[in-house]
């Protein structure tokens, strides 16, 4: 299998997941976006690491801290989320504008 | 009979799906045999008779219930999501089946010249698979709770998401030390690891009268529950609360919540979740008997050796899918805030601890001297631990708990 | 024989996680979002299970989509997710379709200009299995490791002191 074809895959997932952080108004939806983009990093990381067969254990081994971070970022993340909708109850990010110039 | 064979054996293929198709219908008979069986052993408990209607001794019941499940009207409410609606009560049931695939139900039977495992697929990260499934298993009851659009699902699927990721984590650590002692996540190769005798392990060799005694006991076999007995512990609490079941019935407590995430369920998908239940309970007895009880391992003689095992295997597992009814005839359930402490604040730290411990003892080189040292450090811990005689666990609440908490 | 089918499923998930990633950014019910992302975290699993990659496919559905997702799912609920439409998306979509578009062109362009020709090639031999991502983990990569662990303790402590009610 051409390894573009899956590179592909993955530069297509980021740039869904760059949309979706810009265009989206929603905290939650914004931390969706973010897991699909890393994600794609992890496709990608996986498709090296099968590129380069039993010499490629590194590129699994990132993939599998990646998706510890992205726990940690979820966790911090929806903390910071919940905080918010208990001070305004909603989520939108535009609305978030108080320390805004 | 060569057809058979080229049929069962000559396509890796075709036996894979001979497998599934075969442990699927198992599966669900075995679940069908559950449900009635749970009811007669609650209704003994309770000095009552219980099904006694259809087949011999109400064993049909089930069957009967089945069937009367499967006509009525398919009811939705109007403020439910109807994909999400229709979708929660086949993601409650799946994960449960699909975990079945992992656990090996016996030794291996010989056709032809081929040798096929009794197991559907031995993953080399098997034990890995299961806790994926039963993380998927979350999904059935948080998106039942959320699609019926109403109050008491909801209450009752923000509960069960949070008891049952809770229990996940506790969960997932049980196996750890298990995993660690065996060197391997592929569930045959435990249960290669629990086959031998208690007297193989050499920890007494050399000190006089414990020696003679580790040699009593060569008859009894190396099951891991004697090494790792708070492993085992951990896992089932954790593995009761993951199923949803007394006393974690939190999530569809009837009293408190109608009955939870599947209030507004009727019919053939109030089926599929009250199915799923008793299949995941299934499930969890058998991943106990196949990492602590040995699996199928067991007295084989010679008389048709290859449903021995089997036959042991049904039978821990059924010795323990009654533990799980018993246990449903007489605990109370927990509260709320009682469920999240003992989570979070008991098991999780015990089984991290007895991760440690079982690293340190199972590292080559260590001494004995050093191990024991280990074990009387936790011993002392686990006495600290038990005599600190919380309040919560006791029930006392202290006035100044009270005056804290404030009269809200 | 083996590599069309391979290529067959690839573009099966291709096509799969294509739509539900768009459908993740696009959908206008919150919890229809997260589901969606569920399909092409699944997709995403399955295709680490095509390269041989089992047990980073299996760590994707536990901590991913057993985990993360469910997290997700439990803080839509508990800033009430309705059941229905909402607007969820900004002013700025047009900019953003740009952006991403650009983005999308470029990187493939690179990528097709780099890596043209360049093939997997798969076989039960090269697959990586369980015992060396550990060994691997606890020797060359012991130091990201720990300060893996340590941003997760963190982040748990962060977590808690940020969501706590006092």
């Amino acid at each position: 299998m051409p390894i573009t074809y899956l590179l592909i895959l993955s530069s297509m997932l980021f740039s869904i997941g760059v949309y979706g952080v810009l265009a989206r108004q929603n905290a939650v939806l914004i931390l969706l976006s973010i897991e699909l983009m890393l994600n794609a990093v992890n496709i990608n990381l996986v498709a090296f690491s099968a590129m380069f067969g039993a010499e490629g254990v590194a590129g699994q081994v990132f993939a599998l801290f990646i998706i510890a971070v992205a726990a940690a970022e979820v966790g911090v993340g929806l903390a910071i989320v919940i905080l918010i909708f208990r001070n305004r109850s909603n989520v939108d990010v535009d609305e978030m504008s108080l320390m805004k110039w | 009979m060569n057809a058979i064979v080229d049929f069962l054996g000559g396509d890796i293929v075709v036996t894979a799906i001979v497998k599934t198709v075969v442990a699927f219908a198992a599966l669900l008979l075995t679940t069908l045999i559950v449900v009635w069986a749970e009811r007669k052993v609650i209704a003994d408990m309770q000095a009552r008779i219980g099904p006694n209607r259809w087949g011999p001794y109400g064993i049909l019941q089930t069957l009967a219930d089945g069937i009367k499940l499967f006509f009525k009207e398919d009811f939705r409410p109007r403020t439910a999501d109807k994909w999400t609606f229709a979708l929660a009560p086949v993601l409650a049931m799946v994960p449960s089946l699909l975990a079945f695939a992992i656990v090996p139900i016996g030794d291996h039977i010989t056709i032809g010249d081929r040798r096929i495992d009794l197991i559907v697929a031995d993953l080399n990260i098997g034990i890995l698979y299961f806790l994926a499934m039963g993380s998927i298993g979350v999904y059935g009851v948080v998106l039942a709770g959320w699609a019926s659009g109403s109050k008491y699902p909801l209450l009752g699927g923000i509960r069960a998401s949070a008891q049952m990721i809770s229990y996940e984590i506790a969960l997932g650590l049980s196996l750890v030390p298990v995993v660690l002692a065996a060197g391997s996540l592929s569930t045959v190769d435990i249960v290669a690891a629990q086959a031998g005798s208690v007297s193989n392990v050499s920890f007494f060799n050399g000190v006089p009268v414990l020696e003679q005694i580790a040699e009593l006991f060569s008859f009894v076999p190396n099951w891991y529950i004697w090494s790792q007995w708070p492993a085992f512990f951990i896992f089932l609490i954790a593995g009761i609360a993951e199923t949803n079941r007394a006393p974690f019935d939190l999530p569809e407590a009837e009293t408190e919540l109608i009955a939870g995430f599947h209030t507004e369920y009727s019919g053939i998908r109030f089926a599929l979740f009250f199915l799923g239940e008793y299949v995941h309970v299934v499930i969890i007895s058998a991943m106990a008997v196949t990492l602590f009880f040995g699996g199928w391992g067991g007295p084989k003689p010679d008389f048709l050796p290859w449903i021995w095992p089997i036959g042991w295997f049904v039978f821990k597992t059924g010795l323990f899918v009654y533990l799980f009814v018993w246990l449903r005839a007489t605990m109370p359930r927990l509260r709320y805030d009682r469920l999240m402490w003992l989570g979070w604040k008991r098991l999780i730290p015990a089984s991290l601890v007895w991760i440690m411990v079982t690293a340190v003892v199972n590292t080559e080189g260590v001494s004995r001297n050093a191990r024991l040292v280990v074990f009387g450090i936790l011993f002392v811990i686990v006495l600290f631990w038990l005599g600190k005689g919380d309040p919560r666990l006791t029930g006392a609440v202290t006035p100044q708990r009270r005056r804290v908490h404030g009269p809200s | 024989m083996v590599d069309t089918w391979q290529l067959v499923v690839f573009w099966a998930l291709f096509a799969m996680m294509g739509v539900s990633a768009l459908r993740v950014v696009t959908s206008s019910n919150v919890v229809h979002a997260a589901l969606y992302l569920v399909v092409t975290l699944m997709g995403a699993a399955a295709l680490y299970v095509l390269l041989l990659a089992e047990f980073v496919a299996w760590v994707q559905v536990l901590v991913y989509v057993g985990a993360i997702i469910v997290l997700m799912l439990f803080g839509l609920m508990l800033t009430r997710a309705p059941i229905g439409k909402g607007m969820f998306d900004n002013d700025q979509r047009l900019v953003a379709a740009v952006t991403a578009g650009a983005l999308f062109g470029v990187t493939t362009w690179i990528i097709v200009d780099a890596f043209e020709g360049q093939k997997i090639t798969l076989s039960k031999a090269t697959g990586i299995r369980a015992e060396s991502i550990g060994d691997v983990i606890f020797s060359s990569f012991v130091l990201p490791f720990e300060v893996i662990s340590m941003l997760l303790l963190a982040a748990l402590i962060g977590a808690v002191v940020i969501a706590r009610r006092d």
